[in-house]
């Protein structure tokens, strides 16, 4: 197995602080957004991108988390996975969702996560972040924030690596 | 944010991740043979399913295209429709056959009854039935999966899991506590059921009632062993000494009948000795929790006052029935356990 | 004349008290000779049974079996009932008067023997009801029974419930020399009760039948016997309590006898529940238990009961206390067995296991041949005081030649019995039935119907 490394500790900082100031911008400020992130890794990412904001803009951005494993549409067929917790702390009626992730690749988990919140509430609108494009999309899905595009092919793996998670910040390519 | 409930460890590498402990049963029959890591499994998915249930749209796509049958040979609204609204919650569609034991004919209703399930391809069957261990015959019949809903005076399964899951929602974890199950032990598979869950969570559990109303193997055991009858399991039939200092109490539902079978002298004489009432729930831990397995028999088993008191969790049992059996149904008919796990895609 | 050798086995008869390499001459169906005796040169291939590696020995007489003829011929006939019997080794066996309707007069005896003449294969002995339809009410009309050849007088199925009435059947029966069998489960404390009340239904939630129930039946009877003098033989004894019970009675010289089944001396209550707690000295009793938890096939009444009592019920046979081994053949119709554990019928259909099930006694030590098959013949003859199981010269040449060796696996698919009730279903049992011969005549010669035949 050979593994390249793609982003380093502080790539990941300055890709996420970018982001963190695009979504602002797109927004034109904090008012009625909320960042939702996807479990696993799209939880501590939208947690950084929170305490971005917080210390540029001063303001605390409402943060939920959402696992999509019973939206999935291979929920019957991919064997057993863990159920984690979904938490959204706000009626997110009328609100503007960025929703959060590491990796987007064919777009369903994204297609999953859309069918979860709706069942929530009526956004006003929702926008996709992610740290890596990695292309191959099976469905019509695009990200609005991206942290690096990719290209890669459907034989390599994309890892995304938290400190928060994995000890350790960093996008490694494996083939 | 809340925190990680499940997985107690994060995912560090898709594949290389430990999966959870896969739900490897095909039906629910009865308690006594999961290890306590299965029940843990179960609880902690409860606790996933809970969250579902207070959201404005209480539905997920999950078990979509599965069907879920309910065969009940007992009346029950609570329990049937506790089942029908956790398949409807997961997506399933549901079909309810009410059918009766009231005939004299024997159990070829039965199978043949269960025969026609099967061609109509249900996923899952939730039997009801009065005679103990009808669904371990369902389970020989049916391909898809058997949950029982309770048989006779042997199991009920899931209220064994809602139990211990309502008692760890507002105690936490059960090791070391002290349950108390009050009543007609002998016909109630309620509390054999809880006492399977509770003591598998390292719960100690004193069984309480007149003698005639617990089975004679464990009164004659308890006898012998200073009031033991098996590991983690008690036996008493003096309640203002066993409720000292429980956590929970459990009332059972005393049927009008046993009286005609000459297992009591009258309600009067069992009232005065074996009723829960505020008088002896102070005997118990400040704040122990009073628990029923429904419907009440108000001014029986249970005073009133009691039983709609600040200590009652009656209520929240039958909303984690539903959370409970949404688990179920979730491990059983939900991801295919057979199939190995893949790499992870977006 | 017609003559038959046996020759080559282990001659096993207790009743002559011999065991050894002794062949055996039969001549027109009668035993002519035994001992180290060897056939002519000339004899015919045809006329000899090599009974190399094999035990040969009376044919086994079985006091208690359902044959179901007449009003329950889907579940068995005297034809099927009698093959099974050959199959297991039994070459003479007593039904039972609980068919439909029941064996009351003498035309319903003549009934019975007429027809297990005409269809059966081994010989059939009846018994009739104590009491007008088993009711419990009237006493029947046994004079004439045991005129028209009726061996002695049962409600099996029931029990006398009066005590009263029982009194004056045991009174009755002295009179024409007969035993009054007695099913002995109290009414009201069995009453509802599907298996034996203990350590397993507690657990599985089925009402029980406690031990009492048994007990007080067989004390009761007990005092009769004293009062009266009659002959009570007590059938299918279940419990520890009981044996203490019949142990005193014998040693008073009460005329007391008493039968115990192949599945309550191996099984316990254990295998109703699967063996999911079994203690490890019965799951090594077998090596695993084949039944799933409310395996219909496990119910039986009397039911069987825990460890204790089986291990109570094997030590009162090597002691001498009871009088046979009896296998109350109880075959029933996958209908009546294919259902709910309360509602299914009792029994197990137990001829063409017995012997084979009984072989794990001796294979384990806990009990020598000679008394296996001292209460598979002789022993039962004489609470009968009937001329079986025996091969002194001039008895009917009714012989058992079994392996005690060869292993087989239960298929009941395969059974000759309709009945296919057996918990011992895919177990392999070591000791097979190899040739059966009735009045010299073989009847069963080791071939078995091919599964799913149509009998």
């Amino acid at each position: 197995m050979v593994s390249k490394s793609i982003m380093t500790a502080d790539d990941v900082r300055r890709a996420l602080t970018r982001m963190a100031h695009e979504i602002v911008e797109w927004n034109q400020g904090t008012d009625r957004l909320v960042l939702v992130g996807l479990r696993t890794r799209g939880v501590p990412l939208a947690q950084r991108i929170a305490s971005r904001i917080a210390e540029f803009e001063g303001v605390s951005v409402p943060l939920g988390q959402l696992d999509v494993t019973l939206y999935r549409d291979d929920v019957m067929t991919r064997g057993p996975m863990p159920l984690g917790p979904t938490a959204i702390p706000v009626d997110i009626t009328d609100k503007r969702i960025v929703l959060v992730d590491d990796v987007l690749y064919t777009g369903r988990t994204i297609r999953a996560a859309m069918d979860a919140l709706v069942d929530y509430g009526r956004p006003e609108v929702i926008r996709l972040m992610v740290l890596i494009d990695r292309g191959h999309r099976e469905l019509p899905i695009r990200a609005d924030f991206v942290g690096k595009n990719l290209p890669t092919s459907r034989d390599e793996d994309v890892h995304v690596h938290l400190v928060e998670t994995d000890g350790v910040d960093e996008v490694v390519l494996t083939r | 944010m809340a925190e990680t409930v499940v997985d107690g460890r994060i995912q560090a590498d898709a594949g290389a991740a430990p999966a959870p402990e896969p739900f490897r049963r095909r039906h629910v029959l009865d308690l006594d043979d999961f290890s306590p890591g299965e029940i843990r499994r179960v609880l902690d998915t409860a606790d996933v399913m809970k969250e579902i249930l207070r959201r404005p749209i209480k539905k997920v796509p999950t078990l979509r295209g599965k069907t879920v049958v309910t065969l009940f040979y007992e009346a029950s609204t609570r329990t049937r429709v506790s089942f029908e609204v956790a398949a409807k919650n997961l997506g399933a569609d549901t079909v309810s056959v009410a059918a009766s034991t009231s005939s004299v004919t024997k159990g070829e209703s039965l199978v043949d009854t269960l025969c026609t399930l099967q061609a109509l391809g249900a996923d899952a069957v939730v039997i009801r039935h009065s005679y103990s261990g009808a669904p371990y015959l369902a389970a020989r019949v049916l391909k898809g999966s058997v949950i029982n809903a309770g048989d006779g005076w042997h199991a009920h399964p899931t209220q064994g899991l809602l139990d211990a899951y309502t008692v760890r929602s507002r105690l936490g974890e059960l090791s070391g506590r002290r349950v108390l199950i009050l009543g007609d032990v002998l016909h109630s598979r309620v509390a054999r059921s809880a006492i399977w869950s509770m003591t598998k969570l390292g719960a100690e559990v004193t069984v309480c009632g007149p003698a005639t109303l617990l089975p004679s193997w464990w009164v004659q055991t308890a006898a012998r062993n200073g009031g033991e009858v098996m590991p983690g399991l008690r036996l008493s039939t003096d309640l203002d000494s066993a409720i000292e200092g429980v956590d929970v109490v459990m009332a059972l539902r005393l049927q009008l009948e046993r009286m005609q079978s000459g297992l009591l002298p009258s309600m009067r004489e069992y009232v005065r000795m074996y009723q829960l009432n505020a008088a002896r729930l102070a005997r118990a831990k400040p704040g122990a929790l009073v628990m029923h397995p429904g419907p009440m028999n108000e001014g029986i088993e249970i005073a009133p006052d009691v039983a709609h008191g600040a200590q009652s969790v009656v209520e929240e049992q039958v909303a984690n029935g539903v959370a409970i059996r949404m688990a179920l149904l979730y491990l059983l008919i939900g991801p295919n356990v057979n199939l190995p796990l893949e790499g992870e895609k977006r | 004349m017609t003559e038959l050798w046996i020759v080559n086995g282990r001659l096993l008869d207790p009743s002559q008290g011999m065991d050894g390499p002794f062949n055996v001459r039969v001549v027109d169906g009668l035993v002519a000779d035994l001992g180290p005796i060897a056939p002519p040169a000339d004899t015919p291939p045809e006329r000899i049974i090599d009974a190399q590696g094999k035990v040969v020995c009376p044919g086994f007489v079985d006091l208690h079996v359902h044959l179901r003829q007449p009003g329950f011929e889907e579940k068995e006939t005297m034809a099927t009932g009698t093959m099974a019997a050959a199959a297991g080794g039994f070459t003479t066996v007593v039904a039972m008067p609980n068919t439909r309707p029941t064996i009351d007069t003498a035309a319903d005896v003549e009934f019975v023997l007429d027809t297990a003449r005409r269809e059966g294969v081994v010989r059939v002995l009846t018994t009739g009801t104590v009491t007008k339809g088993q009711k419990g009410e009237e006493l029947s009309e046994m004079g004439e029974m045991a005129e028209a050849g009726a061996v002695a007088f049962t409600d099996d199925g029931h029990v006398v419930a009066n005590p009263k009435l029982m009194r004056h059947a045991l009174e009755y029966s002295r009179m024409l020399g007969r035993p009054i069998a007695q099913h002995c489960e109290s009414p009201e404390l069995a009453a509802g009760g599907f298996m034996h009340e203990g350590r397993i239904s507690a657990l599985l939630g089925l009402r029980g039948i406690p031990s009492a129930a048994e007990e007080s039946v067989v004390a009761r009877d007990i005092a009769l016997c004293r009062l009266t003098g009659g002959h009570i033989h007590f059938q299918h004894i279940s419990t520890a309590g009981a044996v203490e019970l019949i142990r005193s009675a014998k040693e008073e010289g009460l005329s007391v006898t008493a039968e115990v089944t192949p599945h309550h001396l191996l099984l316990t209550e254990d295998w109703v529940a699967g063996g999911k707690w079994a203690s490890p000295s019965v799951l090594a009793r077998w090596g695993r238990i084949p039944t799933e938890p409310y395996d219909t096939n496990t119910r039986v009444s009397p039911p069987l009961r825990s460890e204790e009592d089986a291990a109570a019920l094997v030590a009162a046979l090597k002691e001498g206390v009871f009088d046979a081994i009896a296998t109350d053949h109880a075959p029933h119709t996958v209908v009546d067995k294919e259902c709910e554990f309360g509602l299914a019928a009792s029994g197990i259909s137990g001829l063409e296991t017995a012997l084979g099930a009984l072989m794990v006694l001796v294979h384990s030590g806990e009990l020598d041949l000679m008394t296996l098959i001292r209460y598979l013949t002789c022993e039962p003859a004489r609470v009968l005081q009937i001329p079986s199981g025996t091969l002194r010269k001039g008895s009917p040449a009714d012989i058992t030649i079994f392996d005690p060796e060869a292993e087989w696996t239960v298929e009941p698919r395969r059974f000759f019995s309709k009945g296919r009730n057996t918990p011992l279903a895919g177990l392999t049992l070591r000791g097979k039935v190899m040739t059966t011969l009735v009045g010299g005549e073989v009847v069963f010669d080791g071939r078995r119907p091919a599964p799913g035949a149509e009998q």
